[in-house]
């Protein structure tokens, strides 16, 4: 029996004044188990970002529940890894040096990474090479690609282990060819290591080809509208996600978010 | 262009080319010096042939033999202004680090601090000067003070902004590893605001110099500022053009080395290319 790891319950998220502010979140409710890969996709503007930020407690919910490892969250969790749209790589700091932050912050790395130097570095070559940056590790930021600088950005969320990946369109900002690669290494990194992943996309095909589970979100005031199974095994090719099965989840989480914006409007 | 390619025939354009952009390079780099030696020539033309009195605009050359003349007494108030210039410099450094740190670290600081601050570098600080007077005397001390309020602000500014703008979703990533606030200042806030910093010493250095010279004019008994209000009213104006030359040279020199200290602590940021990323001053 695989536990829940992350449970939200009648979650709301109002921020900008308690009365008069922008409900973001409202009655959202949803569990991610333990190793799970969640997708979160719907409209834009619909609170999906918002979602990520009470999952990891930088912004704590208005009302409701949210509890990660059986804990409610009421302060910032410090067993998050997080990668946005945009890398933001340290530029001063060459792709090692990136990787490394998080080992140079978290606990309990941040006493044994002097020690324990050698064996940590070894891990980050390691992370490195599975997403095929070996070679650039001594590169600063500006002489990667987009590809290879969101590819660090997911080392970096994940160098220090932790049991909770929160990935907020993280490929939004690459070509097609390039995102479909980086689907590859973070499916493959996934597998590897088995964290519980948060997804939040619009690229449903993403969401299709990455996810165990998709959860459609409606109109601001987000909440979960539609929770779809994606029963593909794994490892998955990208072919798969032009078969019948995909497709047909394609198309109806497709119609599911065009009836949720005509609803809006 | 003929439509002919043959190799052989490339080759010696090819040299030439090689040649022509060397010679262009070489001009390039000289041209700092040529305008200065020009504008020199220039003026001395000028005076020779307007036939312009030396008490009025003395010629370069007059300039020049006053100041080798004089060289002693002029190498004594260069090196009394230059070391005025310098502790004052240091003082703002470390005042504007330290207070930019604080100020761009917290934002109910940054409101609070900021509109008083604006309203204080707006104060022209030769009105200050005599102020400084009554305080401490007529002196170094003044020069100093004077140098130290009139370069702190940039460096201020520069370095707070440099931390107030990290962005919001490397302080979200780190705040999910459990970082606290000193440690987001440390790792981020502080290298990040480093080209700030640097390029605003650039212009500390240059206003430092002229605070303290403005205030050896008004208030000291040495300092090149000091030696070119004694020239001007013994009517020695050669000498007096002389200091103002001295203090050019000098002016280059400090922010040369600034930009040396620039180069080498953050080549990260201009990846080989001069932005000229500056707020304020």
């Amino acid at each position: 029996m695989v536990r829940d790891f992350v449970e939200l319950d009648q979650v709301a998220l109002r921020y900008g004044g308690d009365v008069e502010g922008t409900l973001a979140l409202q009655d959202t409710s949803l569990t991610v188990r333990e190793g799970e890969f969640v997708a979160v996709v719907g409209p834009s503007g619909c609170g999906k970002s918002t979602l990520m930020k009470v999952v990891s407690g930088l912004w704590p919910a208005s009302a409701g529940t949210v509890a990660v490892n059986g804990r409610e969250v009421t302060k910032p969790l410090d067993i998050v890894g997080m990668a946005f749209q945009n890398p933001n790589l340290l530029p001063w700091r060459t792709t090692l040096a990136n990787v490394m932050l998080p080992l140079e912050i978290a606990e309990p790395h941040i006493r044994r990474l002097r020690r324990e130097y050698p064996s940590y570095l070894a891990k980050v070559r390691d992370l490195l090479k599975m997403v095929g940056l070996q070679e650039f590790e001594t590169k600063h930021p500006w002489e990667l690609s987009g590809g290879m600088q969101q590819r660090a950005s997911l080392c970096r969320a994940l160098i220090h282990d932790p049991s909770l990946l929160l990935l907020d369109e993280p490929f939004g900002a690459l070509d097609m060819f390039t995102r479909e690669e980086l689907w590859l290494a973070l499916q493959d990194l996934w597998l590897a290591r088995k964290p519980t992943v948060v997804l939040v996309t619009h690229d449903l095909r993403e969401a299709v080809f990455l996810a165990d589970r998709v959860l459609v979100m409606s109109n601001r005031p987000g909440r979960i509208i539609a929770d779809h199974a994606v029963d593909i095994p794994r490892p998955r090719s990208l072919d798969e996600t032009f078969a019948p099965k995909a497709i047909e989840i394609i198309q109806t989480l497709r119609d599911q978010i065009s009836n949720v914006r005509k609803s809006a409007t | 262009m003929n439509g002919k390619t043959k190799p052989a025939g490339l080759a010696a354009p090819a040299k030439e080319a090689v040649r022509r952009s060397r010679r262009r390079k070489l001009v390039r780099k000289a041209s700092p010096y040529l305008v200065i030696i020009g504008s020199f020539l220039l003026w001395e033309l000028a005076v020779w042939l307007l036939k312009i009195e030396p008490f009025v605009l003395p010629a370069p050359s007059a300039i020049f033999a006053a100041g080798w003349e004089w060289r002693g007494p002029i190498l004594l108030a260069s090196w009394q202004t230059f070391v005025t210039t310098i502790i004052g410099f240091l003082l703002a450094v470390a005042f504007g680090l330290a207070a930019g740190t604080a100020i761009g670290a917290s934002s109910a600081l940054y409101d609070a601090v900021y509109p008083a601050l604006i309203g204080f570098n707006s104060v022209p600080k030769v009105a200050v000067v005599p102020i400084l007077v009554i305080w401490c005397g007529i002196g170094t001390l003044p020069a100093i003070i004077t140098a130290f309020l009139i370069s702190f602000f940039p460096i201020l500014v520069n370095v707070a902004t440099g931390i107030a703008t990290v962005e919001p979703e490397l302080r979200d990533v780190l705040r999910a590893l459990g970082a606290k606030q000193h440690q987001i200042l440390l790792k981020v806030g502080l290298p990040r605001s480093m080209p700030y910093f640097f390029a605003s010493l650039k212009i500390a250095i240059s206003v430092a110099f002229v605070g303290s010279i403005v205030a050896e004019t008004v208030a000291s008994d040495s300092g090149i500022g000091h030696f070119m209000l004694v020239a001007s009213s013994r009517f020695q104006v050669p000498l007096a053009f002389a200091g103002l030359v001295v203090t050019g040279v000098m002016g280059i020199a400090m922010y040369v080395v600034a930009v040396m200290i620039e180069k080498r602590m953050t080549g990260w940021a201009t990846r080989g290319v001069d932005t000229g990323m500056v707020a304020g001053g």
